[in-house]
């Protein structure tokens, strides 16, 4: 049967399809559906970890335990997890061990816009790379055999836009498989103390020798001879581009992305005139192919960052402008990502706007509220920056009450507990300040330690985020609500005063969650424009629904309050979510819930 | 439009207009009438109210899921504004269906920056083939705003050679029965139009 899907379903199904039952994963945009996916399956085991630290080493557990486990996770998250990867290197797998890492050149979703691929060779481990939904439902297959066959962890990696687009796929039946899980004590394999560890260095450059063997008769791996004037050597995504503007070329395409086959590409390339290396962000392939001493174009021809697409291609290798219709340059408003109406960041950070203090910031929806109007927060790095952070610029600064950190709850649970421990420890003056929307928003509402509920929809132990400051040692632990903007105000002043390390807990639901939720929905606000002396105020808490209109564009008599008002506020009640900070922001009293009457 | 080669639906807007899921529908039924489908889609930080846009392609044999510039087909907008920032992929003889329906960017609701009222004359100019469909308003009429996304794929729908009758099994397959009348409805008011 034939099916359309993500890459990310794809590789969900293919898994489940090889009989694979164990997966763990922290979500990250464009990883996060895999494992949504996957949990769904009949018979699986799957977990959100709180980090992909954790992430893998439940995998590698798994995996000497005799299971083959899938590990998942985006780009940055392997930096997290990268300690434990490298050695897992050393160690091998036994049952298997697949991590898969979603890239994301352009930064639609991320920090950064780094090359996974040299990981792979940082780490010593192959690494796959999918191009569609079909290669990438047989490939997650294939990684696994490798993983066996090799004794070692293989990378299977995507980018955003193998994970985000869906095409054509066939469902296969699953198969059965009885996977050997036992534990047995291997010292030699398992404890890498250094005299272990540099018997086993040796092992996985002999197993490098026979990987490098491997990728040249790699059926994926594969030469389409056409017109031999020029070749192409590419992978994933990049091959298409490449073939949907050049079909006549020849290609070497790539299904594994390291080791390099050496032999195949010296082949290629006496079998083309020119070559062009197609590959996004860095120059993975080309150096090492002109470390062969073959002559290539490569980022001599294409650019360094942001995704390719067909048009990117055609210009490197042609050189022609795009065809279509010549348009004149036309500014226009840009239309940035915003928190949602009913969003609880927006009262917190309208409030830490306002107050005199550099802001660390964090991953999270929060992180967009650095945008006018709010510009409520200061900076962002990684997941859990924002503690450690607070607490350093304190330190530097030596001065109390200028320095807050923010962080939701899901990305506290990653990786603020330590940072936050150190804080005690180190007698900070800071306050951090946990957003807390009982969910993981940015990547769709994923559960997380302190929701209560795992991945499979089972109930668990809440982490209760109050008592784990106390029993960090943070004496000064609140719990405010961001929809009381005034009380949020005091509450946050008063700890910026307190002495020593201050954690304040704001706490509300998600808006998507409470709407998930199908929680009762509070009835929409309206402008008496009668009343609304444009001041203003309301729009500084940038709410999609509120917006200004000059007196000439409103259709109504309306008297003028001062005599320099221009215009009044409008909220658009189908938007609008009724969460009452701009009625508790507007002094001349001129917001209410809408009546029978609108 | 032939179908010997690759042909490529743009759809275009903004965070929560039902986008992804007009374009899943549509490469659905594009798979059921036999092309070989590929699209695109966004996720993530992008989705929050942010630009939406999601490529699909169908033909013999799909390689990229992305078109490139100057070779879509059919632009089809669910807001005026987002029409202006992916004009450009328009071939010279590409069609645009518009969705009349404003939704102000922040620096248009702080008024630091007036919403272009000129849009759909401003493409008239370069484009030959524009209709502007008053999508919100027929789903309204038939009794949900929310189905403005069906009332446009129904509009799409007489753009493309497909059969009624693969549309109908895949809204069948899409929707829960206790709405599907009512998306059958909007549907076929969008392809009347």
């Amino acid at each position: 049967m034939k099916a359309l899907m993500s890459g990310n379903e794809a590789i969900a199904r293919g898994a489940y399809e090889d009989g694979i039952t164990f997966a763990s994963a922290y979500p990250g945009t464009p990883s996060t559906e895999i494992m949504e996916a996957f949990a769904k399956y009949d018979g699986v085991y799957a977990e959100w970890s709180p980090n992909e630290k954790v992430a893998l080493e439940v995998g590698i557990g798994a995996a000497l335990a005799g299971a083959r486990a899938m590990v998942v996770m985006k780009h940055v998250g392997v930096n997290v997890a990268a300690d434990p990867l490298f050695t897992a290197s050393y160690t091998g797998t036994e049952g298997g061990l697949v991590v898969i890492s979603a890239d994301d050149p352009s930064m639609h979703s991320s920090q950064n816009e780094q090359d996974n691929r040299n990981y792979a060779r940082a780490a010593k481990i192959p690494m796959l790379e999918p191009a569609d939904s079909a290669e990438a439902k047989e490939f997650i297959k294939i990684a696994f055999r490798m993983s066996r066959e090799f004794d070692t962890p293989i990378f299977l990696r995507t980018t955003t836009r193998v994970s985000h687009s869906k095409s054509v796929v066939d469902l296969e039946e699953p198969r059965r498989v009885e996977e050997n899980r036992d534990v047995r004590p291997d010292p030699s394999k398992y404890v890498m103390v250094p005299a272990k560890a540099r018997e086993r260095r040796i092992e996985v450059e002999k197993r490098m020798e026979r990987l490098r063997a491997f990728a040249e008769t790699f059926p994926e791996n594969r030469m389409e001879i056409n017109d031999t004037k020029i070749g192409i050597i590419t992978a994933g995504m990049p091959y298409n581009y490449a073939k949907d503007v050049f079909p006549g070329y020849s290609y070497l395409k790539l299904g594994m992305v390291y080791p390099l086959p050496a032999g195949l590409i010296r082949e290629f390339a006496s079998k083309v005139e020119k070559i062009y290396v197609v590959e996004e962000l860095d120059p993975f392939i080309e150096e090492q192919v002109r470390a062969m001493g073959i002559e290539v174009a490569g980022k001599t021809a294409f650019p360094y960052t942001g995704e390719f697409d067909p048009g990117v291609v055609e210009a490197g290798i042609r050189g022609v402008k795009t065809e279509g219709v010549d348009l004149p340059d036309r500014p226009l408003p840009q239309r940035p990502p915003n928190l949602c109406p009913g969003c609880p960041h927006r009262g917190l950070f309208y409030v830490l706007g306002k107050l005199k203090v550099f802001v660390t910031g964090d991953i999270g929806c929060y992180t967009l509220s650095f945008m006018k109007p709010l510009e409520g927060l200061d900076s962002c790095i990684c997941m859990g920056a924002s503690v450690g952070m607070a607490h350093g610029m304190d330190k530097a600064l030596g001065e109390k009450g200028r320095v807050v950190g923010v962080i939701g709850d899901s990305t506290f649970v990653h990786s603020g507990i330590t940072p936050l421990l150190n804080m005690a420890y180190n007698k900070s003056n800071a306050v951090i300040v946990i957003c807390d929307n009982r969910t993981t928003a940015m990547t769709g509402m994923q559960e997380h330690p302190a929701t209560g509920v795992t991945l499979q929809g089972k109930a668990t132990k809440t982490l209760d985020l109050v008592e784990l400051g106390k029993a960090l040692g943070i004496d000064n632990v609140r719990v405010v609500d961001p929809f009381d903007i005034k009380e949020t105000r005091r509450v946050i002043k008063e700890e910026l005063a307190a002495d020593g390390p201050s954690l304040v807990i704001s706490r509300a639901p998600c808006a998507l969650l409470a709407l998930k939720q199908k929680a009762d929905r509070k009835p929409p606000l309206r402008v008496d424009p009668h009343k609304c002396t444009g001041c203003k105020v309301c729009l500084g808490l940038g709410c999609p629904p509120i917006s200004w209109r000059r007196f000439e564009d409103v259709d109504m008599k309306i008297e003028k309050k001062t005599k320099r008002q221009e215009g009044i506020a409008l909220i658009d009640p189908a938007l609008c979510d009724g969460c009452t900070l701009c009625r508790q922001l507007c002094a001349a009293g001129a917001i209410g819930e809408v009546t029978e009457d609108d | 439009m032939t179908s010997t080669s690759v042909q490529s639906v743009l759809m275009v807007g903004v965070g929560g207009q039902g986008i992804i899921r007009a374009s899943d529908i549509l490469s659905a039924v594009l798979m059921k009438a036999g092309f070989d489908v590929k699209k695109s889609e966004v996720h993530g930080m992008a989705q929050r109210g942010g630009c939406v846009s999601s490529h699909v392609r169908f033909g013999p044999k799909v390689y990229s899921p992305l078109a490139k510039k100057g070779e879509v087909g059919v632009l089809v907008s669910f807001e005026k504004l987002e029409t202006l920032r992916y004009l450009d992929y328009l071939k010279g003889d590409g069609k645009v269906i518009i969705n009349d329906e404003e939704v102000y960017p922040p620096a248009v609701n702080l008024g630091e920056e007036p919403y272009p009222d000129d849009a759909v004359d401003f493409i008239k100019q370069y484009f030959t083939d524009v209709k502007v469909v008053d999508a919100t308003g027929i789903a309204l009429r038939s009794g949900d705003r929310r189905m403005a996304n069906t009332v446009i794929l129904g509009v799409l729908s007489a753009y493309l050679d497909v059969d009624y009758g693969v549309w109908e099994v895949v809204l069948t397959e899409s929707f829960p029965p206790k709405i599907l009348k009512k998306n059958i409805e909007a549907f076929k008011l969008g392809r009347g139009v």
